[in-house]
């Protein structure tokens, strides 16, 4: 969208607006959804997976529309592929002090 | 080369950068984000560490959503949401060539983030009055370390926002596309702050 819009006219970048407008509302629709779930009070498991998957949606959102990140430039996704690897890393090392102290 | 101070200017603020594609100052902030995202980073995991080898979550018995107020970081999520939007508007009134409507959005976007400090304010002044410190138990070290790192990141993006509200819409008399850059790159950054806070809110809050 961002390489679109560089090439259009304001005209035509008007066009795009309309669905920042779309986004902003789903986002404020899933942030009560997530805060409704929490009332059930669903298992514990359950309950996580609700709230990270409605929070990974809402991500998805915002990096993608507002970051424009749908056409966005290879380069881009190389960083970022690059810092979900070292992110999942950083997340799992944990666990592997975890299994330690139970071979212990 | 003279010393000529158009010799002394960044290349590649508006033109993409040939081996990129990229403007230097988007690919800049796209390389400090991926930084942003390994310190947060840590922090999430240091937190699911914590909490996963906790015998209760939180500590002194309860629901996470019983001790912390869920309808004040409510509000200042939709209130983050929001600002995001007037930031994407503040960028595209840059690329109608509309500066006054840049000026409404990016004020818009400035007062809500001070909305978003002032809820903080409350929520963590109460916190306070109540006994309960980041030296309380690790549920208050983790909360008050993760909302607060997240807090100077707003206030960072105030500052930022500010300059190019103020003083820095100089640029936009004389480069209006570098200047329109610059927004988008703060936009980025200002997006990601929003991004922290959609799991912050679920993951200290509510579950």
């Amino acid at each position: 969208m961002a390489e679109t819009a560089d090439h259009s006219s304001p005209e035509e970048f008007k066009k795009h607006l309309g669905q920042y407008y779309v986004v902003f509302v789903a986002l404020l629709c899933l942030t009560a959804i997530t805060v409704g779930v929490s009332y059930l009070h669903l298992n514990r498991p359950l309950a996580i997976a609700v709230a990270l998957v409605i929070a990974t949606v809402k991500a998805a959102l915002v990096a993608g529309v507002f970051m424009h990140l749908i056409s966005e430039k290879k380069v881009i996704y190389a960083v970022l592929i690059l810092t979900a690897a070292f992110f999942l890393l950083v997340l799992l090392l944990p666990s592997l002090t975890i299994f330690e102290s139970v071979a212990v | 080369m003279s010393a000529h101070p158009a010799d002394a200017a960044i290349p590649h603020t508006v033109e993409p950068h040939p081996i990129t594609g990229l403007p230097n100052g988007k690919f800049g902030i796209w390389l400090f984000l991926a930084s942003e995202v390994m310190l947060f980073g840590a922090l999430f995991s240091s937190y699911v560490l914590i909490r996963t080898q906790a015998p209760h979550w939180p500590p002194e018995g309860g629901l996470s959503s019983e001790i912390l107020n869920v309808p004040l970081a409510t509000v200042n999520t939709a209130v983050l949401i929001t600002s995001s939007i007037t930031m994407v508007l503040a960028w595209a009134s840059c690329k109608m060539g509309r500066l006054d409507r840049f000026r409404l959005w990016m004020g818009s976007t400035i007062a809500l983030s001070f909305v978003f400090l002032v809820i903080k304010y409350f929520e963590y002044t109460h916190k306070f009055e109540q006994g309960h410190f980041p030296s309380t138990n690790n549920f208050y070290a983790i909360y008050f370390t993760l909302t607060g790192l997240h807090g100077l990141h707003v206030i960072g993006g105030i500052v930022v926002n500010t300059f190019l509200l103020t003083v820095g819409t100089r640029l936009w008399k004389v480069d209006r596309d570098h200047f329109t850059n610059r927004v988008e790159n703060a936009g980025l950054y200002w997006h990601f702050v929003d991004l922290v806070w959609i799991f912050l809110f679920p993951s200290l809050y509510l579950l």
